[in-house]
């Protein structure tokens, strides 16, 4: 689903934020990505989703060579991908129910669709009665919900998530991460950067460690 | 007929958009209306006074229609020279009708008129010559043809003066299509105005929406997708703004006709004041809305590529 081929990213500033990375991550395989802050795992996730583009070397997304995608096919090379931030990133002039339908509406769904996917997304999160809340009301744990809901609801084949309990508690975190693994266990593949150590190590799926721009244990992924 | 799918879905979504952009502008009634108000001025001057001048232009054809001209014979003109030339030019097809005016019959007129009876009887001889009034046909009233039979008479040797009465119609016509110039360049100069005030009225809306923007880039929203409000919001500003311009110019047009149809009343003359055609209207509608969306265009492409997610 995702290949790193000797991957560099360099910021205009001349910092290295990634330096010959390379990683294979097959189709329905769950994986973390792990390092100190600083470390390059928000520039590798930025790489796969678009938002920047590398120095050097290939990126293959779903067979896809990302290096050299001409800028009219990125929004639906996106589409491809759920992306869930740690500040969840919400429209907060907007209701639950249309922050979720957003990537339908992007797509282009017709509204029944939309309104049975819209459901069918905020039942898996546990929040199917709060569709006409506006997120300001909600609390950060449900959020985070919201913003998974969001990431999930037009099917994407992959998930990438940065940091998504960075501001949760252990508990939340554990529900967090268990509904990640149900979409894993769908076939969706997931990755995941996180710096919680003590959450991840308890669970049973790879991990990719980055230090100061070098993956230490670049290897093939499989789904597990 | 039915419409292919794929275009139904784009139409549809297109109407969805477009009615979206115009609740936005409900929510927000003051600021939007503010904003329409001044493109409606904008619009409603140039408008108004393009109206204006051609009612007046409407009344000077009125008074084309009975242009006629004064030829002043040789005062060594006899009665029957003046009847043979009266005869001869009757004969031209630019003359419909011509009165002919004796020196005898212009002196008694003039003593009536004038009150100098005493005055005059105190000359030796009748110091008026022979007049011809000429009134040409209907289709020789325009200023170019009239100038040419005028052209032609003057080269008679029997004319000692001729003269076209309403020569100050002529250049009252120059001087509206002056001032018509003149409301062309300020049209141009509001329009651009208009173009400014939508641009940067969509300029701080996508400023205030940046967030949004953002967002919706990330989860895959063509760039296409995300102008398309913006480009709407331009498209009803400008033609709520030509609709508040046609009702600036229906409202004060409807405080001129009447006291125009009393002073048209003191003349005589028919004359009412003509206000927006359904043309004009659609026409004023129709280039608000243009302005509108070229102005969000403007701002759109300018400030759209720069906000890009991170």
């Amino acid at each position: 689903m995702i290949r790193f081929d000797n991957v560099s990213k360099r910021y205009p500033e001349g910092k290295d934020a990634l330096q010959a990375v390379s990683f294979h991550l097959r189709a329905g395989a769950m994986a973390f990505l792990t390092g100190h802050s600083g470390a390059g795992k928000s520039t590798l996730l930025k790489l796969i989703a678009v938002l920047e583009r590398t120095s050097r070397g290939q990126l293959f997304l779903d067979g896809e060579n990302l290096t050299r995608t001409r800028k009219g096919k990125i929004p639906f090379i996106r589409r491809k991908i759920g992306i869930i931030f740690q500040n969840h990133r919400l429209l907060f002039d907007r209701t639950v129910f249309d922050n979720v339908a957003l990537p339908l509406v992007i797509a282009g769904y017709r509204h029944q669709d939309i309104v049975r996917r819209v459901r069918a997304a905020l039942d898996k999160v546990d929040l199917l009665g709060r569709e006409r809340a506006l997120p300001i009301t909600l609390s950060g744990g449900e959020q985070q919900r919201v913003g998974i809901a969001r990431a999930v609801v037009n099917k994407p084949p992959l998930l990438l998530a940065d940091e998504p309990t960075g501001n949760l508690d252990p508990e939340l975190s554990r529900d967090i991460m268990r509904l990640f693994e149900q979409f894993n266990q769908v076939g969706v593949t997931v990755l995941i950067a996180s710096h919680d150590l003590n959450l991840i190590s308890r669970l049973p799926y790879p991990q990719l460690q980055l230090d100061q721009g070098r993956l230490l244990n670049g290897e093939v992924l499989e789904s597990t | 007929m039915r419409l292919p799918h794929f275009l139904q879905v784009y139409l549809l979504r297109h109407m969805q958009v477009a009615l979206n952009s115009l609740g936005r502008l409900y929510r927000a009634p003051l600021a939007s209306l503010m904003t329409a108000a001044v493109i409606g001025i904008a619009l409603a001057l140039p408008a108004g006074l393009y109206l204006l001048t051609g009612n007046l232009q409407q009344l000077s054809t009125r008074w084309d229609g009975a242009a006629s001209l004064s030829l002043f014979l040789q005062h060594t003109a006899s009665g029957l020279q003046a009847q043979t030339l009266r005869d001869k030019l009757l004969s031209w097809p630019e003359i419909e009708h011509i009165d002919l005016i004796s020196p005898e019959q212009a002196l008694s007129e003039f003593r009536e008129l004038s009150g100098f009876g005493d005055a005059l009887d105190a000359l030796e001889e009748n110091p008026l010559p022979a007049v011809l009034a000429v009134k040409p046909v209907a289709e020789s009233t325009d200023g170019e043809s009239i100038s040419r039979l005028l052209e032609r008479l003057r080269k008679l040797p029997e004319i000692e003066l001729a003269q076209l009465d309403l020569q100050w119609v002529k250049r009252f016509n120059a001087i509206v299509d002056i001032v018509q110039r003149a409301i062309w360049v300020m049209a141009t100069l509001l329009g651009l105005a208009v173009l400014l005030i939508t641009g940067n009225t969509i300029r701080l809306e996508i400023q205030s929406r940046r967030e949004e923007i953002e967002v919706t880039k990330l989860i895959g929203a063509t760039n296409a997708f995300i102008r398309r409000p913006f480009l709407y919001s331009g498209l009803w500003y400008g033609a709520i703004g030509a609709l508040l311009a046609t009702l600036l110019v229906e409202l004060a047009f409807l405080q001129l006709a009447t006291p125009v149809g009393q002073l048209a009343g003191l003349y005589q003359s028919g004359f009412s004041l003509q206000t927006l055609a359904f043309s004009d209207t659609l026409l004023l509608l129709l280039s608000g809305a243009l302005l509108g969306l070229l102005g969000a265009w403007l701002a759109v492409g300018r400030h759209m590529s720069a906000i890009e997610p991170t």
